[in-house]
């Protein structure tokens, strides 16, 4: 187990610094020179200009930048946005708990209706549940995420006015946020309506975001089930005349469920990538709003940084994901 | 699998069926794909004769129609069948172009990157130990990005524009391409064919792209199959963000973008885009289901 550990971390080391390379290489890979592109249209002064090359090390060799660069983001350092002037860092954390706590909401839902879509879909196969439930999964796996906002928001904002449209909760409400979650900081101001508030924010975005993890987790719940169902234990079960409820959820859901987590695991970069484009349509001020305004606004620094940020959380889920499978499933550890 | 149908149909008829009829005759079962099948093939068709079927040209601005709804709608007629754009512009039209981006984005993005993707991975399959861990290493940094982070992060260093958008989807899809085909050539390099072409003199790009390379395509183009819609969706996405097809382009996801504000005001906008982008991904990846059923037996329906 321990050589497995550390093969793992082997291979997850050059990526993680690929990464960073990457992350290094996008500033200087932006055409034109990158002072006047991070100081944005206003221009600036020749005086101003060397010190900021000075500053930011345009001057040196680039083997030195790297490494200066390398050196920062060891000491937390990821540059400072142009834009706020606060560092990209604390921005990012700022701002995080919010595309934590979407897509925490998301997952759950996901997994709490995905897993039951597929146990039905493989118990009953070939059936009427399975055909309808494969079919709507499929439609949600086909799902341009994007306009699946815009006709939630037309049906249940402007048509019948349940949800609100945007932001994580109303303007009338105002508290310390210790924790960053809405959901558990609005409790703990024990403001009246302030914890519905939130909950009604969160009800659409979470919808569209966990629409895809939903329609994967079920097709894949279900080939995992029916793999498990033709298996020798399972017909042993059944034969000793065992529930159907007991077969199906007990013996077979557990040993169906290995490949099912390995897919929750993975769809973190899914959800990340859901959370730009949820984020921007409900105006939800997490990471994905984030780098999109960043990039319209050309603050690259913060591009740069949020770049390496959250590549660097899908490797570390990703890396936890694969260890555990290796605790799981003995087979991997050869491998 | 393959060995049983064909010695089937040895003993039932004279002549065993092409690669082309087993793969016809086992796609045909799985009505679902069919179905996709038919649809892409209309939307094709669409794409193709855009400029016969829609009665304007897809930027011509009609003033006094500014969007007006459906024809059964109250306001509607059926000089515009499904109405007009915040511009005057009319939605059919618009739509039936759109057709043509979409394709084109399609076969672009699924040229490219499953091109490079094929060729990097039978040389990985190949490759010396240190050659194929440099490659997939590249390739595994390539997918610690959020795939549209990324394609967002190269369209700002390349510049918003629909070529390329299309080539940072490329670049984003082209590492699943290397994986399966790197995998693929691995699970075949070993077979007694191999040596016996290695034996009879072939020399080793032959060997990988002739002899090796026709052996893998299954599950090679059950990935174009669903790279194809994949890349629909993230260009209509990034035409969304403002990042791909520039207006007034009727791609799509930019037709999203631009109708954005009125959707309380005229749902038409909104919705007829959108269900054009989901009934066209929904197909391919209907078709890539039946694909895969058919062409590869081991890859379970997932």
């Amino acid at each position: 187990m321990l050589s497995f550990l550390f093969r793992r971390l082997l291979t997850f080391l050059p990526t993680f610094f690929g990464v960073t390379v990457v992350s290094f290489a996008f500033i200087r890979l932006i055409p034109g020179d990158p002072i006047l592109l991070l100081a944005g249209e206003r221009g600036v002064s020749p005086e101003r200009y060397k010190e900021l090359s000075e500053q930011m090390g345009f001057d040196r060799p680039l083997w030195a930048q790297y490494l200066e660069y390398l050196g920062g983001l060891f000491q937390g350092d990821l540059g400072t946005s142009f834009v706020t002037k606060k560092p990209v860092v604390t921005e990012f954390f700022a701002l995080f708990p919010a595309t934590l706590e979407l897509s925490i909401c998301a997952i759950l839902l996901a997994v709490a209706l995905g897993i039951p879509a597929g146990v039905i879909a493989a118990v009953n196969r070939g059936k009427f549940f399975d055909q309808a439930l494969m079919t709507t999964a499929l439609i949600g796996y086909s799902m341009p995420i994007f306009w699946w906002a815009l006709l939630l928001i037309i049906v249940f904002s402007s048509g019948l006015g349940w949800t609100p449209v945007s932001g994580r909760i109303s303007l009338m409400y105002f508290f310390d946020t210790p924790t960053g979650f809405m959901l558990i900081d609005s409790l703990l101001s024990g403001q009246k309506g302030a914890f519905l508030s939130a909950v009604r924010h969160l009800i659409l975005p979470t919808i569209v975001l966990a629409t895809i993890p939903l329609a994967v987790i079920a097709r894949q719940t279900r080939s995992a089930m029916l793999e498990v169902l033709g298996e020798d234990y399972v017909r042993t079960a059944r034969a000793k005349g065992l529930a159907p409820l007991r077969v199906n959820g007990l013996h077979a859901l557990r040993n169906a469920m290995i490949p099912v987590v390995t897919v929750i695991g993975l769809s973190v970069g899914t959800l990340l990538a859901g959370a730009i484009l949820t984020e921007t349509i409900f105006s939800w001020p997490g990471i994905g709003k984030w780098m999109v305004d960043s990039i319209f606004r050309r603050d690259y620094q913060v591009v740069q940084g949020g770049l390496l940020l959250i590549a660097t959380i899908v490797m570390i889920v990703n890396l936890s994901v694969d260890v555990l499978y290796g605790f799981i499933n003995p087979k991997i550890r050869k491998g | 699998m393959a060995d049983a149908s064909s010695q089937i149909a040895r003993t039932v008829a004279t002549a065993p069926p092409g690669p082309f009829r087993e793969f016809w005759s086992s796609f045909k079962e799985n009505r679902g794909a069919v179905i996709g099948l038919v649809i892409f093939a209309s939307f094709l068709l669409i794409a193709i004769a855009a400029p016969l079927l829609a009665p304007y040209t897809p930027n011509a601005q009609f003033r006094d129609h500014l969007l007006q709804p459906p024809v059964w709608e109250a306001g509607g007629s059926w000089q515009f069948p499904l109405g007009t754009d915040p511009l005057g512009r009319d939605m059919l039209s618009r739509l039936l172009y759109g057709a043509r981006f979409s394709f084109l984005i399609g076969l672009v993005v699924v040229g490219i990157a499953s091109f490079f993707g094929v060729v990097i991975g039978v040389l990985a399959g190949f490759a010396p130990r240190w050659g194929d861990t440099l490659i997939m290493r590249v390739m595994d940094i390539v997918l610690s990005f959020p795939s549209l982070l990324l394609a967002l992060v190269l369209v700002a260093i390349l510049g918003p524009s629909l070529i390329n958008a299309m080539i940072a989807i490329s670049i984003v899809l082209q590492p699943h391409f290397v994986r399966l085909t790197r995998a693929a050539v691995l699970s075949e390099r070993g077979r007694d064919y191999v040596t016996a072409a290695r034996v009879a003199g072939a020399g080793p790009i032959r060997i990988m792209f002739r002899t090796v390379l026709p052996n893998c395509l299954g599950p090679i183009i059950v990935q174009a199959a669903l790279s194809f819609s994949t890349a629909v969706l993230d260009a209509a996405a990034l035409g969304f963000l403002g990042m791909g097809a520039q207006p007034p382009t009727p791609e799509w996801g930019t037709m999203l973008a631009e109708a954005r504000e009125f959707i309380l005001r005229a749902w038409w906008v909104v919705t007829f885009p959108g269900l054009c982008i989901l009934v066209t991904v929904l197909a391919i990846n209907l078709m890539g289901d039946g694909l895969r059923d058919a062409l590869d037996p081991k890859l379970k329906r997932s």
